[in-house]
């Protein structure tokens, strides 16, 4: 990326003889929102302590704006830092908090009313200036964090799940919060979550953190529609993996022969040689359930559970060798428990991962 | 487990009864008009407590015990709150673990041990019989209560509160005076309360160390009970023991203080 404002560049970071952060490589382009998305323990909230100073690299270097930063102290970074626990400090008055970081900037006395005033308008906590954090709900806070990590105009503003403690209602609020005034101030973000629907929703690319490497970034479609590696399409949504052997190739599309014996074909851009072991990931809406079979890609099934969801039914489906979950609109669906159908999907809509 | 409420109670007020009787039996005689330090009472009088802040040797001793106390409770503080900051966040190590047991280690020596070994070496320095080897003797014992108070606030504060000042732009001195410190005051002074309280209760390393000039109170009364057994001594008990209970609420309110925060 040519305009690209953060740069980590082989870092690597060990606690004894742990590899935590693993040769990796990363950029990060300004104005732009990635997600780093994981299991925890895969080195993603190591690598923003890094980027926000509170840990060095055991090796590598880390740049932000050209500059090189992995030897700056925190407090030299103007960096925002949210973190999970928000972190307010319970001294201070919720107005003094956001003024903290104008306060050691040397602003002066009107303007950090002024700007402690417009910040905390932008959250809307206008009438909360006196409180103490302790009296405000876990939103409210939240909020005061945000209005304190970026009351002082930093460049780069990092989120160590910051939802992760609110109810779910909460965090869908500040989720379209976050990412309007992301729009607005054309903030770059560093956001940690090991929600999948949370990086989903809010980012521009979405990096995948699997044993302190990333094995895959990309846009949100990207990364649900196209997932390269078993790891990720596990990760991200939930998917049917089956397995087979590669039977033929031609024209981009691979006949595959699955465990059981039927054969489905696959759109794939790598041809691979016939012979070949490979997984196959189908995401549980893409199935569709049909009583009689009309045409390729199916997989004669038997119903053995139907949940309700609401807005749709998860069907659990047996092929005789494996169980597939599919997700359906629950008004196309007449099937009964033990029922005998057909599973089908379209080449286009499953995808070879490694 | 459960034990019978009544079983609770009854030994619960025994146990009160045992702690707290002696001080009830010697209160009253705080004010006796007798010159005899025993019961019955035959009046009722100011007399001793006159006596105590009049007679020059009870002034002199009230007015040493202040100054000893005020000069420990600032030394051990400071020194005692700066031990606490190096020593946190490295409890893996051998070499701070060893430290942190030194420094605890005055609270079990026994106290005529580590007189006599101040004696010898305050002699050698020229600080026998001084103001400074007084209070450096009593910063030595109040310290440990420093530690361990500062270091329990310590504790609780979340390390994330200082990366958080860090990250707004404070460098690590401006985190520390305006995060950490505030954060950790009320074991700071809960540390400091129980300083002055050890220092004014503090007999044996007083009568190691001190001269005739640096008489405390406890030291006072030492002597008096042996040489006339006069009701001033239990005026002076009768002061310890207020200035005791304030000192207690000072603490309470402290720690209540800290949980709040």
């Amino acid at each position: 990326m040519s305009d690209a404002l953060i740069h980590f560049d082989k870092v690597s970071k060990t606690f004894g003889i742990m590899t935590v952060v693993d040769d990796l490589d990363l950029s990060i382009g300004k104005g732009e929102f990635v997600s780093m998305l994981g299991p925890s323990g895969s080195g993603k909230t190591t690598l923003l302590m890094m980027l926000a100073g509170f840990e060095s690299p055991t090796s590598g270097t880390i740049s932000v704006g050209g500059k090189r930063v992995d030897a700056l102290p925190p407090h030299k970074r103007n960096m925002g830092v949210v973190f999970q626990n928000y972190a307010l400090f319970p001294h201070m008055s919720v107005a003094d908090n956001v003024a903290f970081p104008l306060k050691m900037r040397g602003a002066s006395r009107s303007e950090i009313v002024e700007r402690v005033t417009k910040a905390l308008d932008m959250v809307q906590l206008g009438a909360f200036h006196e409180r103490r954090p302790i009296q405000l709900s876990g939103g409210q806070q939240q909020r005061v964090a945000l209005a304190r990590a970026l009351v002082f105009e930093p460049e780069v503003v990092l989120m160590d799940e910051p939802l992760g403690a609110l109810d779910k209602k909460l965090r869908e609020q500040m989720q379209m919060d976050i990412r309007d005034i992301h729009h607005r101030l054309g903030l770059t973000i560093v956001f940690v979550t090991h929600d999948q629907t949370e990086a989903l929703t809010m980012s521009d690319r979405i990096a995948i953190f699997n044993h302190g490497k990333i094995e895959q970034i990309g846009g949100p479609s990207d990364i649900y529609d196209h997932p390269k590696t078993q790891f990720v399409a596990e990760f991200i949504g939930e998917t049917n993996l089956l397995s087979g052997k590669v039977s033929s190739a031609s024209n981009g599309l691979l006949t595959v022969t699955l465990e059981g014996g039927q054969s489905i074909r696959v759109a794939s851009a790598a041809a691979l040689e016939p012979g070949k072991h490979v997984k196959i990931s189908v995401r549980p809406e893409r199935i569709e359930l049909r009583s009689s079979g009309e045409g390729q890609n199916e997989l004669k099934v038997k119903i053995s559970d139907i949940v309700y969801h609401g807005d749709h039914l998860q069907i659990q489906a047996d092929t005789g060798s494996r169980s597939l979950v599919i997700k359906a609109p629950r008004n196309v669906v007449t099937s009964q428990i033990g029922q005998e159908v057909v599973a089908s999907f379209s080449p286009e809509q499953c995808w070879i991962v490694s | 487990m459960r034990t019978l409420p009544i079983g609770k109670a009854v030994f619960g007020t025994a146990v009160v009864i045992f702690l707290m009787a002696p001080l009830f039996a010697i209160l009253p005689l705080a004010f006796t008009d007798s010159i005899f330090l025993n019961y019955p009472i035959p009046d009722f009088s100011f007399r001793w407590f006159h006596e105590l802040f009049t007679a020059n040797a009870w002034r002199r001793s009230i007015l040493n015990s202040l100054l000893i106390g005020t000069g420990t409770t600032i030394l051990a503080t400071v020194l005692g709150t700066v031990a606490s900051l190096g020593l946190r966040g490295n409890s893996a190590s051998l070499l701070f673990s060893v430290f942190r047991t030194v420094f605890l280690l005055p609270m079990v020596v026994p106290a005529v041990v580590l007189g006599v070994g101040m004696q010898l070496m305050f002699a050698q320095y020229g600080l026998a019989n001084t103001y400074v080897g007084v209070i450096i003797a009593h910063t030595v014992i109040a310290i440990p209560f420093v530690i361990v108070n500062v270091t329990a606030a310590l504790q609780g504060i979340d390390r994330r509160l200082e990366n958080a000042a860090a990250s707004l732009g404070a460098s690590p001195a401006v985190v520390l005076r305006q995060v950490t410190l505030p954060l950790a005051m009320p074991g700071i002074v809960s540390g400091a309360v129980f300083a002055f309280a050890t220092s004014l209760d503090e007999v044996v390393l007083t009568l190691f160390v001190a001269g005739p000039n640096q008489r405390t109170v406890a030291r006072q009364m030492f002597s008096t009970i042996r040489e006339n057994i006069s009701p001033a001594i239990a005026a002076a008990a009768f002061l310890f023991i207020v200035g005791t209970i304030v000192i207690a609420g000072l603490i309470l309110l402290a720690q209540k203080k800290g949980q709040r925060a």
